[in-house]
Protein backbone atom coordinates (compact mmCIF):
# COMPACT_ATOMS: atom_id res chain seq x y z
CA UNK A 1 0.00 0.00 0.00
CA UNK A 2 1.61 3.11 -1.16
CA UNK A 3 1.59 6.06 1.44
CA UNK A 4 -0.65 8.62 0.74
CA UNK A 5 1.98 11.21 -0.08
CA UNK A 6 3.50 9.01 -2.15
CA UNK A 7 -0.09 8.60 -3.86
CA UNK A 8 -0.30 12.69 -4.23
CA UNK A 9 3.20 12.58 -6.02
CA UNK A 10 2.30 9.26 -8.17
CA UNK A 11 -0.92 10.97 -9.49
CA UNK A 12 0.66 14.71 -9.19
CA UNK A 13 3.11 13.00 -12.10
CA UNK A 14 0.16 11.48 -14.13
CA UNK A 15 -1.45 14.42 -14.04
CA UNK A 16 1.36 16.42 -15.33
CA UNK A 17 0.66 14.63 -18.44
CA UNK A 18 -2.83 15.15 -19.39
CA UNK A 19 -3.82 17.73 -21.80
CA UNK A 20 -4.23 21.09 -20.97
CA UNK A 21 -3.98 24.20 -22.28
CA UNK A 22 -2.90 27.53 -20.52
CA UNK A 23 -5.16 30.33 -20.90
CA UNK A 24 -3.48 33.35 -20.95
CA UNK A 25 -6.43 35.91 -21.68
CA UNK A 26 -7.18 37.49 -17.58
CA UNK A 27 -10.37 35.93 -16.30
CA UNK A 28 -12.39 38.58 -13.95
CA UNK A 29 -13.72 36.25 -11.36
CA UNK A 30 -17.35 37.01 -9.94
CA UNK A 31 -15.47 38.04 -6.60
CA UNK A 32 -13.05 40.64 -8.18
CA UNK A 33 -10.17 38.99 -8.35
CA UNK A 34 -8.44 38.37 -11.39
CA UNK A 35 -6.38 34.94 -12.79
CA UNK A 36 -4.57 34.81 -15.79
CA UNK A 37 -2.20 32.53 -17.61
CA UNK A 38 -3.69 29.64 -15.81
CA UNK A 39 -4.49 25.63 -16.80
CA UNK A 40 -7.47 24.37 -18.15
CA UNK A 41 -6.88 20.69 -18.58
CA UNK A 42 -9.43 18.82 -20.95
CA UNK A 43 -10.08 15.63 -22.79
CA UNK A 44 -11.79 14.94 -26.15
CA UNK A 45 -12.93 11.56 -27.92
CA UNK A 46 -13.73 11.64 -31.35
CA UNK A 47 -13.22 13.40 -34.30
CA UNK A 48 -13.85 17.22 -35.32
CA UNK A 49 -15.21 16.89 -38.65
CA UNK A 50 -14.16 19.43 -41.63
CA UNK A 51 -17.23 21.34 -41.23
CA UNK A 52 -16.78 21.38 -37.05
CA UNK A 53 -20.14 20.62 -37.00
CA UNK A 54 -20.29 17.92 -34.56
CA UNK A 55 -18.64 18.81 -31.66
CA UNK A 56 -20.44 18.17 -27.83
CA UNK A 57 -19.15 19.81 -24.94
CA UNK A 58 -19.97 17.86 -21.81
CA UNK A 59 -19.86 19.89 -18.66
CA UNK A 60 -18.90 17.31 -15.32
CA UNK A 61 -20.36 17.56 -11.72
CA UNK A 62 -19.16 18.23 -8.70
CA UNK A 63 -16.73 15.49 -8.45
CA UNK A 64 -16.31 14.38 -11.67
CA UNK A 65 -13.13 15.11 -13.98
CA UNK A 66 -12.88 15.53 -17.55
CA UNK A 67 -12.75 11.70 -18.36
CA UNK A 68 -16.03 10.72 -18.99
CA UNK A 69 -15.30 7.54 -20.63
CA UNK A 70 -12.65 4.91 -21.48
CA UNK A 71 -10.59 4.72 -19.27
CA UNK A 72 -9.23 7.67 -16.99
CA UNK A 73 -5.39 7.56 -16.75
CA UNK A 74 -5.06 9.06 -13.63
CA UNK A 75 -6.82 6.56 -11.12
CA UNK A 76 -7.01 3.98 -13.97
CA UNK A 77 -10.64 3.75 -13.48
CA UNK A 78 -13.81 3.87 -16.04
CA UNK A 79 -14.82 7.48 -17.06
CA UNK A 80 -17.50 8.38 -15.12
CA UNK A 81 -20.35 8.66 -18.19
CA UNK A 82 -19.15 5.36 -19.78
CA UNK A 83 -22.71 4.69 -20.23
CA UNK A 84 -23.66 7.51 -22.39
CA UNK A 85 -20.82 8.46 -23.97
CA UNK A 86 -18.44 6.26 -26.30
CA UNK A 87 -18.33 4.44 -29.93
CA UNK A 88 -21.95 3.67 -30.50
CA UNK A 89 -23.22 5.07 -27.09
CA UNK A 90 -25.93 7.46 -26.71
CA UNK A 91 -23.56 10.10 -27.20
CA UNK A 92 -21.44 8.44 -30.02
CA UNK A 93 -17.53 9.22 -30.09
CA UNK A 94 -17.71 7.42 -33.54
CA UNK A 95 -20.10 10.49 -34.58
CA UNK A 96 -19.35 13.00 -32.18
CA UNK A 97 -16.23 15.06 -31.54
CA UNK A 98 -17.08 15.24 -27.71
CA UNK A 99 -14.65 17.97 -25.37
CA UNK A 100 -14.94 18.14 -21.63
CA UNK A 101 -12.93 20.14 -19.30
CA UNK A 102 -11.81 20.05 -15.93
CA UNK A 103 -13.61 22.73 -13.92
CA UNK A 104 -11.50 25.77 -12.34
CA UNK A 105 -11.30 24.64 -8.68
CA UNK A 106 -10.90 21.26 -9.36
CA UNK A 107 -8.17 18.87 -9.03
CA UNK A 108 -7.81 17.39 -12.01
CA UNK A 109 -5.58 19.05 -13.61
CA UNK A 110 -7.22 22.72 -14.28
CA UNK A 111 -6.28 25.43 -11.73
CA UNK A 112 -7.28 24.39 -8.30
CA UNK A 113 -6.91 25.31 -4.67
CA UNK A 114 -4.00 22.70 -4.36
CA UNK A 115 -2.14 24.66 -6.65
CA UNK A 116 0.93 26.89 -6.14
CA UNK A 117 -0.10 30.41 -5.28
CA UNK A 118 2.81 32.38 -7.87
CA UNK A 119 2.59 34.70 -5.15
CA UNK A 120 4.34 33.39 -2.25
CA UNK A 121 5.31 29.63 -3.91
CA UNK A 122 3.25 28.13 -1.55
CA UNK A 123 -0.27 25.99 -2.33
CA UNK A 124 -3.24 27.91 -2.45
CA UNK A 125 -4.79 26.18 0.24
CA UNK A 126 -7.61 28.79 0.99
CA UNK A 127 -6.09 31.62 -0.44
CA UNK A 128 -7.28 30.41 -3.52
CA UNK A 129 -10.11 32.72 -4.88
CA UNK A 130 -13.82 31.77 -4.52
CA UNK A 131 -14.81 30.72 -7.93
CA UNK A 132 -18.58 30.76 -9.46
CA UNK A 133 -20.00 28.39 -11.85
CA UNK A 134 -20.02 31.11 -14.09
CA UNK A 135 -15.96 31.88 -13.57
CA UNK A 136 -16.15 27.94 -14.19
CA UNK A 137 -17.97 28.42 -17.79
CA UNK A 138 -15.94 31.60 -18.93
CA UNK A 139 -12.57 29.58 -18.58
CA UNK A 140 -14.52 26.80 -20.45
CA UNK A 141 -15.50 29.10 -23.59
CA UNK A 142 -11.44 29.51 -23.95
CA UNK A 143 -11.04 25.87 -24.37
CA UNK A 144 -13.53 25.96 -27.52
CA UNK A 145 -11.96 29.37 -28.98
CA UNK A 146 -8.58 27.12 -28.59
CA UNK A 147 -9.81 24.33 -30.61
CA UNK A 148 -11.46 26.55 -32.98
CA UNK A 149 -15.21 25.72 -32.51
CA UNK A 150 -17.73 28.49 -33.49
CA UNK A 151 -20.43 27.09 -32.61
CA UNK A 152 -21.38 23.59 -30.65
CA UNK A 153 -24.11 21.01 -32.18
CA UNK A 154 -24.90 20.35 -28.42
CA UNK A 155 -24.10 20.76 -24.89
CA UNK A 156 -25.15 19.22 -22.05
CA UNK A 157 -24.42 17.84 -18.19
CA UNK A 158 -25.87 16.52 -15.31
CA UNK A 159 -26.05 18.01 -11.70
CA UNK A 160 -23.55 20.78 -11.46
CA UNK A 161 -22.92 19.77 -15.14
CA UNK A 162 -26.50 21.07 -16.19
CA UNK A 163 -26.23 24.15 -13.80
CA UNK A 164 -22.78 25.04 -15.70
CA UNK A 165 -24.81 24.54 -19.21
CA UNK A 166 -27.47 26.87 -18.12
CA UNK A 167 -25.09 29.27 -17.52
CA UNK A 168 -23.35 28.84 -20.76
CA UNK A 169 -26.55 29.35 -22.64
CA UNK A 170 -27.74 32.21 -20.40
CA UNK A 171 -24.04 33.78 -21.01
CA UNK A 172 -22.90 32.78 -24.18
CA UNK A 173 -26.25 32.63 -26.25
CA UNK A 174 -25.03 31.70 -29.53
CA UNK A 175 -22.21 28.96 -28.61
CA UNK A 176 -24.50 26.18 -28.62
CA UNK A 177 -26.73 25.15 -31.37
CA UNK A 178 -28.86 22.69 -28.80
CA UNK A 179 -28.98 21.58 -25.22
CA UNK A 180 -29.65 19.11 -22.79
CA UNK A 181 -29.31 20.28 -19.17
CA UNK A 182 -30.14 16.78 -17.02
CA UNK A 183 -31.09 16.84 -13.25
CA UNK A 184 -30.44 20.35 -12.27
CA UNK A 185 -31.58 23.56 -11.14
CA UNK A 186 -31.52 27.53 -12.18
CA UNK A 187 -30.66 28.43 -8.39
CA UNK A 188 -29.48 25.61 -6.12
CA UNK A 189 -32.18 25.06 -3.07
CA UNK A 190 -31.83 25.35 0.62
CA UNK A 191 -31.21 21.72 1.27
CA UNK A 192 -29.06 21.45 -1.61
CA UNK A 193 -26.98 23.92 0.34
CA UNK A 194 -27.63 22.20 3.35
CA UNK A 195 -26.11 19.44 2.12
CA UNK A 196 -23.14 20.48 0.77
CA UNK A 197 -22.68 22.59 4.10
CA UNK A 198 -22.72 19.20 5.87
CA UNK A 199 -20.21 18.09 3.05
CA UNK A 200 -17.71 21.43 3.95
CA UNK A 201 -18.42 21.16 7.67
CA UNK A 202 -17.30 17.75 7.72
CA UNK A 203 -13.69 17.84 6.24
CA UNK A 204 -13.43 21.53 8.06
CA UNK A 205 -13.91 19.29 11.49
CA UNK A 206 -11.19 17.40 10.12
CA UNK A 207 -7.95 18.27 12.54
CA UNK A 208 -5.94 17.35 9.22
CA UNK A 209 -7.36 19.60 7.32
CA UNK A 210 -6.03 22.90 9.50
CA UNK A 211 -7.29 25.77 7.80
CA UNK A 212 -6.69 24.34 4.17
CA UNK A 213 -3.29 24.08 4.91
CA UNK A 214 -2.26 20.16 4.44
CA UNK A 215 -0.95 20.13 0.94
CA UNK A 216 2.26 21.59 1.88
CA UNK A 217 2.70 18.80 4.36
CA UNK A 218 1.65 15.87 1.73
CA UNK A 219 -1.02 14.65 4.01
CA UNK A 220 -5.53 14.75 3.23
CA UNK A 221 -8.17 15.52 5.62
CA UNK A 222 -9.28 12.22 4.74
CA UNK A 223 -11.43 10.83 7.65
CA UNK A 224 -13.70 14.33 6.79
CA UNK A 225 -13.37 14.24 3.34
CA UNK A 226 -15.27 10.55 3.29
CA UNK A 227 -17.73 11.84 5.84
CA UNK A 228 -18.76 14.59 3.13
CA UNK A 229 -18.43 11.97 0.28
CA UNK A 230 -20.87 9.63 2.36
CA UNK A 231 -23.23 12.82 2.50
CA UNK A 232 -23.37 13.01 -1.46
CA UNK A 233 -23.97 9.41 -1.48
CA UNK A 234 -26.97 9.68 0.29
CA UNK A 235 -28.45 12.01 -1.80
CA UNK A 236 -27.63 10.34 -5.03
CA UNK A 237 -30.08 7.41 -4.17
CA UNK A 238 -33.74 7.23 -3.15
CA UNK A 239 -34.81 5.70 -0.42
CA UNK A 240 -36.77 3.41 -2.39
CA UNK A 241 -33.71 2.51 -4.73
CA UNK A 242 -31.80 2.32 -1.32
CA UNK A 243 -34.20 -0.07 0.51
CA UNK A 244 -33.84 -2.54 -2.48
CA UNK A 245 -30.17 -2.09 -3.11
CA UNK A 246 -29.32 -2.62 0.50
CA UNK A 247 -32.54 -3.26 2.98
CA UNK A 248 -31.08 -4.37 6.33
CA UNK A 249 -28.80 -6.69 4.79
CA UNK A 250 -25.62 -7.43 6.85
CA UNK A 251 -22.77 -7.41 5.45
CA UNK A 252 -20.65 -10.96 4.98
CA UNK A 253 -21.99 -11.54 8.86
CA UNK A 254 -24.74 -14.07 9.69
CA UNK A 255 -25.58 -11.63 12.90
CA UNK A 256 -25.10 -8.17 14.85
CA UNK A 257 -21.42 -7.60 16.30
CA UNK A 258 -22.33 -6.10 18.76
CA UNK A 259 -19.93 -3.43 17.92
CA UNK A 260 -19.53 -0.09 15.55
CA UNK A 261 -18.34 -1.55 12.76
CA UNK A 262 -19.79 -1.60 9.64
CA UNK A 263 -22.65 -4.61 10.30
CA UNK A 264 -24.85 -3.02 7.62
CA UNK A 265 -24.01 -3.59 4.27
CA UNK A 266 -25.24 0.41 3.44
CA UNK A 267 -22.90 1.54 6.10
CA UNK A 268 -19.89 -0.91 4.27
CA UNK A 269 -21.44 0.91 0.91
CA UNK A 270 -20.94 3.98 2.33
CA UNK A 271 -17.70 3.74 3.76
CA UNK A 272 -15.91 2.02 0.81
CA UNK A 273 -17.40 5.02 -0.76
CA UNK A 274 -15.77 7.45 1.01
CA UNK A 275 -12.43 6.22 1.87
CA UNK A 276 -12.19 5.49 -1.79
CA UNK A 277 -13.34 8.91 -2.81
CA UNK A 278 -10.24 10.59 -0.77
CA UNK A 279 -7.54 8.42 -3.30
CA UNK A 280 -8.64 10.83 -6.26
CA UNK A 281 -9.76 14.17 -4.73
CA UNK A 282 -8.67 17.21 -3.14
CA UNK A 283 -10.81 18.23 -0.13
CA UNK A 284 -10.23 22.17 -0.53
CA UNK A 285 -11.74 21.39 -4.22
CA UNK A 286 -14.92 19.88 -2.61
CA UNK A 287 -15.33 23.54 -0.32
CA UNK A 288 -14.69 25.46 -3.65
CA UNK A 289 -16.83 23.93 -6.11
CA UNK A 290 -19.70 22.93 -3.44
CA UNK A 291 -19.65 26.74 -2.78
CA UNK A 292 -19.64 27.57 -6.51
CA UNK A 293 -22.61 25.30 -6.35
CA UNK A 294 -24.34 27.25 -3.90
CA UNK A 295 -23.83 30.31 -4.72
CA UNK A 296 -25.75 29.85 -7.96
CA UNK A 297 -28.70 31.08 -8.72
CA UNK A 298 -29.30 31.98 -12.35
CA UNK A 299 -32.54 34.18 -11.73
CA UNK A 300 -30.58 36.69 -9.79
CA UNK A 301 -27.89 37.56 -12.45
CA UNK A 302 -30.77 39.28 -14.37
CA UNK A 303 -32.98 41.59 -13.83
CA UNK A 304 -36.33 39.84 -14.59
CA UNK A 305 -35.16 36.85 -13.60
CA UNK A 306 -34.53 33.41 -15.05
CA UNK A 307 -36.89 34.44 -18.53
CA UNK A 308 -34.96 36.99 -18.84
CA UNK A 309 -31.71 34.60 -18.30
CA UNK A 310 -32.57 32.74 -21.43
CA UNK A 311 -34.32 35.87 -23.73
CA UNK A 312 -32.74 35.41 -27.40
CA UNK A 313 -32.19 31.63 -27.43
CA UNK A 314 -31.65 30.08 -30.47
CA UNK A 315 -30.00 27.54 -28.51
CA UNK A 316 -32.76 23.96 -28.65
CA UNK A 317 -33.22 22.80 -25.17
CA UNK A 318 -34.19 19.09 -23.98
CA UNK A 319 -34.40 19.20 -20.24
CA UNK A 320 -34.64 15.72 -18.58
CA UNK A 321 -35.19 14.86 -15.22
CA UNK A 322 -35.55 11.97 -12.69
CA UNK A 323 -38.93 10.78 -10.92
CA UNK A 324 -36.91 9.90 -7.68
CA UNK A 325 -34.72 12.75 -7.66
CA UNK A 326 -34.92 14.24 -4.53
CA UNK A 327 -31.76 16.13 -5.04
CA UNK A 328 -32.70 18.00 -7.84
CA UNK A 329 -36.42 16.99 -8.31
CA UNK A 330 -38.81 17.12 -11.06
CA UNK A 331 -39.99 20.15 -9.84
CA UNK A 332 -36.83 22.58 -10.32
CA UNK A 333 -36.15 20.85 -13.62
CA UNK A 334 -39.65 22.28 -14.42
CA UNK A 335 -38.85 25.38 -13.22
CA UNK A 336 -36.14 25.83 -15.83
CA UNK A 337 -39.04 24.59 -18.90
CA UNK A 338 -41.29 27.02 -17.86
CA UNK A 339 -38.89 29.93 -18.14
CA UNK A 340 -37.73 28.55 -21.38
CA UNK A 341 -41.53 28.37 -22.61
CA UNK A 342 -42.06 31.92 -21.08
CA UNK A 343 -39.21 32.98 -22.97
CA UNK A 344 -40.29 31.47 -26.15
CA UNK A 345 -37.24 29.29 -26.24
CA UNK A 346 -37.31 26.03 -28.46
CA UNK A 347 -37.78 23.79 -25.39
CA UNK A 348 -38.71 19.62 -25.03
CA UNK A 349 -38.71 18.62 -21.49
CA UNK A 350 -38.87 14.59 -20.36
CA UNK A 351 -39.56 13.13 -16.99
CA UNK A 352 -37.73 9.64 -16.89
CA UNK A 353 -39.66 7.26 -14.39
CA UNK A 354 -37.08 5.98 -12.19
CA UNK A 355 -36.16 4.38 -8.52
CA UNK A 356 -32.75 5.49 -8.73
CA UNK A 357 -32.54 8.68 -8.03
CA UNK A 358 -30.35 11.67 -8.72
CA UNK A 359 -27.51 9.20 -9.91
CA UNK A 360 -29.68 7.57 -12.34
CA UNK A 361 -28.30 10.20 -14.98
CA UNK A 362 -24.85 8.03 -14.52
CA UNK A 363 -26.47 5.13 -14.58
CA UNK A 364 -27.67 2.29 -17.79
CA UNK A 365 -31.06 3.95 -17.49
CA UNK A 366 -32.58 2.65 -21.34
CA UNK A 367 -34.85 5.25 -21.69
CA UNK A 368 -33.11 7.81 -20.63
CA UNK A 369 -30.37 6.97 -22.73
CA UNK A 370 -32.68 6.69 -26.13
CA UNK A 371 -34.08 9.77 -25.59
CA UNK A 372 -30.57 11.57 -25.42
CA UNK A 373 -29.62 9.82 -28.18
CA UNK A 374 -32.76 10.39 -30.25
CA UNK A 375 -32.77 13.79 -29.14
CA UNK A 376 -28.77 14.72 -30.32
CA UNK A 377 -29.32 12.60 -33.51
CA UNK A 378 -32.15 14.64 -34.59
CA UNK A 379 -29.87 17.38 -33.81
CA UNK A 380 -27.09 16.58 -35.58
CA UNK A 381 -29.36 16.39 -38.86
CA UNK A 382 -30.68 20.00 -38.40
CA UNK A 383 -27.50 21.35 -37.64
CA UNK A 384 -25.86 20.19 -40.63
CA UNK A 385 -29.05 21.23 -42.84
CA UNK A 386 -29.02 24.51 -41.08
CA UNK A 387 -25.03 24.87 -42.28
CA UNK A 388 -25.65 23.85 -45.38
CA UNK A 389 -28.47 26.70 -46.21
CA UNK B 1 -44.23 11.28 -47.64
CA UNK B 2 -45.74 10.50 -43.96
CA UNK B 3 -48.89 12.59 -44.74
CA UNK B 4 -50.47 10.43 -47.24
CA UNK B 5 -51.17 8.37 -44.02
CA UNK B 6 -52.48 10.60 -42.80
CA UNK B 7 -55.65 10.76 -40.86
CA UNK B 8 -58.75 12.70 -42.33
CA UNK B 9 -58.82 14.33 -39.34
CA UNK B 10 -55.55 15.93 -39.15
CA UNK B 11 -55.86 16.92 -42.92
CA UNK B 12 -58.61 19.02 -41.75
CA UNK B 13 -57.08 20.71 -39.00
CA UNK B 14 -53.94 21.54 -41.28
CA UNK B 15 -56.36 22.99 -43.49
CA UNK B 16 -57.72 25.21 -40.74
CA UNK B 17 -54.01 26.34 -39.97
CA UNK B 18 -52.10 29.23 -41.71
CA UNK B 19 -48.51 28.71 -42.75
CA UNK B 20 -45.70 30.07 -40.83
CA UNK B 21 -47.66 30.27 -37.49
CA UNK B 22 -47.01 29.32 -34.34
CA UNK B 23 -48.82 26.41 -33.13
CA UNK B 24 -49.38 24.23 -29.91
CA UNK B 25 -50.65 20.89 -30.21
CA UNK B 26 -52.13 19.78 -27.08
CA UNK B 27 -51.93 15.73 -26.51
CA UNK B 28 -49.35 15.48 -29.29
CA UNK B 29 -48.84 11.74 -30.16
CA UNK B 30 -46.63 10.77 -31.68
CA UNK B 31 -45.83 13.54 -33.27
CA UNK B 32 -47.34 12.95 -36.70
CA UNK B 33 -49.76 16.33 -36.76
CA UNK B 34 -46.95 18.32 -35.86
CA UNK B 35 -43.95 16.49 -38.42
CA UNK B 36 -46.97 17.25 -41.02
CA UNK B 37 -47.55 21.18 -40.11
CA UNK B 38 -43.89 21.83 -40.16
CA UNK B 39 -42.68 19.74 -43.03
CA UNK B 40 -45.81 21.00 -44.95
CA UNK B 41 -46.55 24.25 -43.47
CA UNK B 42 -43.43 25.65 -42.16
CA UNK B 43 -45.55 26.11 -39.02
CA UNK B 44 -43.34 26.68 -36.14
CA UNK B 45 -44.70 23.70 -34.07
CA UNK B 46 -44.53 22.75 -29.99
CA UNK B 47 -46.23 19.59 -28.07
CA UNK B 48 -47.48 18.98 -24.92
CA UNK B 49 -47.51 15.07 -24.53
CA UNK B 50 -48.21 12.65 -21.48
CA UNK B 51 -47.55 9.51 -22.54
CA UNK B 52 -43.07 8.55 -22.70
CA UNK B 53 -43.34 6.27 -25.91
CA UNK B 54 -45.09 9.22 -27.87
CA UNK B 55 -42.56 11.86 -26.25
CA UNK B 56 -39.83 9.78 -27.11
CA UNK B 57 -40.83 9.48 -30.65
CA UNK B 58 -41.44 12.76 -30.81
CA UNK B 59 -37.76 13.74 -29.75
CA UNK B 60 -36.32 11.02 -32.41
CA UNK B 61 -38.32 13.21 -35.27
CA UNK B 62 -36.44 16.29 -33.92
CA UNK B 63 -40.36 17.87 -33.02
CA UNK B 64 -40.36 19.93 -29.64
CA UNK B 65 -42.31 18.39 -27.10
CA UNK B 66 -43.03 18.50 -23.71
CA UNK B 67 -43.88 15.94 -21.39
CA UNK B 68 -46.90 16.82 -19.15
CA UNK B 69 -50.45 16.35 -18.65
CA UNK B 70 -52.76 19.30 -20.03
CA UNK B 71 -55.20 18.89 -17.22
CA UNK B 72 -52.45 20.59 -14.47
CA UNK B 73 -50.01 21.67 -16.86
CA UNK B 74 -51.17 24.20 -19.22
CA UNK B 75 -50.19 27.47 -17.23
CA UNK B 76 -46.85 26.81 -18.17
CA UNK B 77 -47.37 28.34 -21.03
CA UNK B 78 -47.68 32.42 -21.62
CA UNK B 79 -50.74 34.38 -22.56
CA UNK B 80 -51.12 34.87 -26.54
CA UNK B 81 -47.66 32.84 -27.00
CA UNK B 82 -49.80 30.71 -29.68
CA UNK B 83 -51.39 31.71 -33.12
CA UNK B 84 -52.89 28.48 -32.64
CA UNK B 85 -53.38 25.60 -29.96
CA UNK B 86 -54.73 22.18 -31.10
CA UNK B 87 -56.83 19.74 -29.26
CA UNK B 88 -57.64 16.64 -30.86
CA UNK B 89 -60.44 14.21 -29.15
CA UNK B 90 -59.25 15.22 -25.57
CA UNK B 91 -61.59 17.41 -24.70
CA UNK B 92 -63.84 15.06 -22.96
CA UNK B 93 -61.31 13.01 -21.77
CA UNK B 94 -60.58 15.46 -18.74
CA UNK B 95 -62.03 16.05 -15.51
CA UNK B 96 -62.50 19.59 -16.00
CA UNK B 97 -62.83 20.35 -19.84
CA UNK B 98 -64.08 23.84 -19.24
CA UNK B 99 -61.18 24.80 -16.88
CA UNK B 100 -58.63 23.13 -19.96
CA UNK B 101 -60.64 24.99 -22.90
CA UNK B 102 -60.09 28.68 -20.85
CA UNK B 103 -56.60 27.72 -20.60
CA UNK B 104 -56.07 27.27 -24.43
CA UNK B 105 -58.03 30.31 -25.12
CA UNK B 106 -55.58 32.29 -22.77
CA UNK B 107 -52.75 30.61 -24.84
CA UNK B 108 -53.59 31.01 -28.20
CA UNK B 109 -54.80 33.38 -30.03
CA UNK B 110 -57.09 31.03 -31.44
CA UNK B 111 -58.28 27.02 -30.83
CA UNK B 112 -58.79 24.30 -33.02
CA UNK B 113 -60.62 21.58 -30.86
CA UNK B 114 -62.01 18.00 -32.06
CA UNK B 115 -64.48 16.00 -30.73
CA UNK B 116 -66.06 12.63 -31.07
CA UNK B 117 -69.40 13.50 -31.57
CA UNK B 118 -72.09 11.62 -29.25
CA UNK B 119 -74.61 12.46 -31.41
CA UNK B 120 -73.42 10.15 -34.39
CA UNK B 121 -76.73 8.26 -35.37
CA UNK B 122 -74.85 4.94 -34.78
CA UNK B 123 -74.35 6.54 -31.30
CA UNK B 124 -77.82 7.35 -30.46
CA UNK B 125 -79.48 4.19 -31.75
CA UNK B 126 -77.12 2.01 -29.83
CA UNK B 127 -78.35 3.70 -26.34
CA UNK B 128 -81.57 3.82 -28.15
CA UNK B 129 -82.01 0.43 -29.25
CA UNK B 130 -80.10 -1.81 -27.65
CA UNK B 131 -79.69 0.29 -24.36
CA UNK B 132 -76.15 -0.52 -24.20
CA UNK B 133 -73.65 2.29 -24.03
CA UNK B 134 -72.09 2.63 -27.85
CA UNK B 135 -68.98 0.91 -28.72
CA UNK B 136 -67.72 3.01 -32.60
CA UNK B 137 -64.71 3.30 -34.26
CA UNK B 138 -64.54 6.24 -33.08
CA UNK B 139 -65.67 5.87 -29.59
CA UNK B 140 -63.88 2.13 -29.35
CA UNK B 141 -63.56 1.90 -25.42
CA UNK B 142 -66.41 0.32 -22.90
CA UNK B 143 -67.82 1.87 -20.50
CA UNK B 144 -66.01 0.96 -17.90
CA UNK B 145 -62.39 1.29 -19.22
CA UNK B 146 -63.16 4.32 -21.38
CA UNK B 147 -60.70 7.33 -20.74
CA UNK B 148 -63.66 9.66 -21.89
CA UNK B 149 -65.48 11.68 -18.86
CA UNK B 150 -67.29 13.94 -20.58
CA UNK B 151 -68.91 12.76 -23.49
CA UNK B 152 -70.66 16.07 -25.57
CA UNK B 153 -72.50 16.05 -29.18
CA UNK B 154 -71.32 18.76 -31.58
CA UNK B 155 -74.31 20.38 -30.54
CA UNK B 156 -73.50 20.58 -27.43
CA UNK B 157 -70.10 22.27 -27.84
CA UNK B 158 -72.10 25.06 -29.89
CA UNK B 159 -74.39 25.56 -27.16
CA UNK B 160 -71.51 25.49 -24.43
CA UNK B 161 -69.41 27.75 -26.81
CA UNK B 162 -72.62 30.50 -27.13
CA UNK B 163 -73.23 30.40 -23.21
CA UNK B 164 -69.82 30.72 -22.65
CA UNK B 165 -69.21 33.73 -25.17
CA UNK B 166 -66.68 32.05 -27.14
CA UNK B 167 -66.43 32.81 -30.76
CA UNK B 168 -67.14 30.37 -33.00
CA UNK B 169 -65.33 30.86 -36.58
CA UNK B 170 -65.87 27.76 -38.17
CA UNK B 171 -66.99 24.33 -37.47
CA UNK B 172 -66.53 21.33 -39.60
CA UNK B 173 -68.81 17.70 -39.81
CA UNK B 174 -66.29 14.79 -40.57
CA UNK B 175 -67.53 11.01 -42.08
CA UNK B 176 -65.20 8.82 -42.57
CA UNK B 177 -63.47 10.65 -45.52
CA UNK B 178 -66.39 13.30 -46.12
CA UNK B 179 -66.16 16.45 -44.89
CA UNK B 180 -68.75 19.76 -44.34
CA UNK B 181 -69.14 23.14 -42.78
CA UNK B 182 -71.38 23.26 -40.34
CA UNK B 183 -73.67 25.96 -39.51
CA UNK B 184 -76.20 26.91 -37.27
CA UNK B 185 -79.17 26.20 -40.01
CA UNK B 186 -77.60 22.55 -40.48
CA UNK B 187 -76.53 21.64 -37.33
CA UNK B 188 -79.12 19.34 -36.11
CA UNK B 189 -78.87 17.33 -39.57
CA UNK B 190 -74.85 17.18 -38.70
CA UNK B 191 -75.01 16.50 -35.65
CA UNK B 192 -76.77 13.33 -36.72
CA UNK B 193 -74.32 12.34 -39.99
CA UNK B 194 -70.76 13.03 -38.27
CA UNK B 195 -68.60 10.67 -36.50
CA UNK B 196 -66.43 14.28 -35.64
CA UNK B 197 -66.40 17.80 -34.95
CA UNK B 198 -63.91 19.77 -35.60
CA UNK B 199 -63.99 23.35 -34.16
CA UNK B 200 -62.11 26.53 -34.94
CA UNK B 201 -62.90 29.03 -31.67
CA UNK B 202 -61.65 31.95 -30.40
Amino acid sequence: MPSLAGLFFWMNRKIENINKITITKPLKLDCGKTIKNFPLAYETYGKLNENKDNAILVFHALTGDQFVTGTNPVTNKEGWWVTAVGPGKAIDTDKYFVICANVIGGCMGSLGPKDTNPENNQPYGLDFPVITIKDMVKAQESLLEHLGIKKLLCATGGSMGGMQLLQFCATFPDKAFSAVPIACSSSHSAQNIALNELARQAIMADPVWDNGKYVSKNVQPKNGLAVARMVGHISYLSEKGMQEKFGRKLQEKADYEFSFNADFQVESYLRHQGYAFVERFDANSILYITRAMDYFDLSKQYKGGLVEAFKNQDTKFLVISFSSDWLYTTKENKDIVIALNASGADVSYSEIITDKGHDSFLLNEPEFLKILKGFIDSMYEKFKNEKRI
Amino acid sequence: MKSLKMKKEFKVIAELLPNNTRVLDVGCGDGSLMNFLKEEKNIEVRGLELNQENVQQCIHKGLPVIQGNAETELHQFPDQSFDYVVLSQTLQAFYNPEEVLKNLLRIGKAVVVSIPNFGYWKVRMKLLFFGEMPVTKTLPNTWYNTPNLHMCTIKDLFKFCYEKNINIKQVVGVNEDKTSLIKKNNLEIKNLFSKLGIFLIG
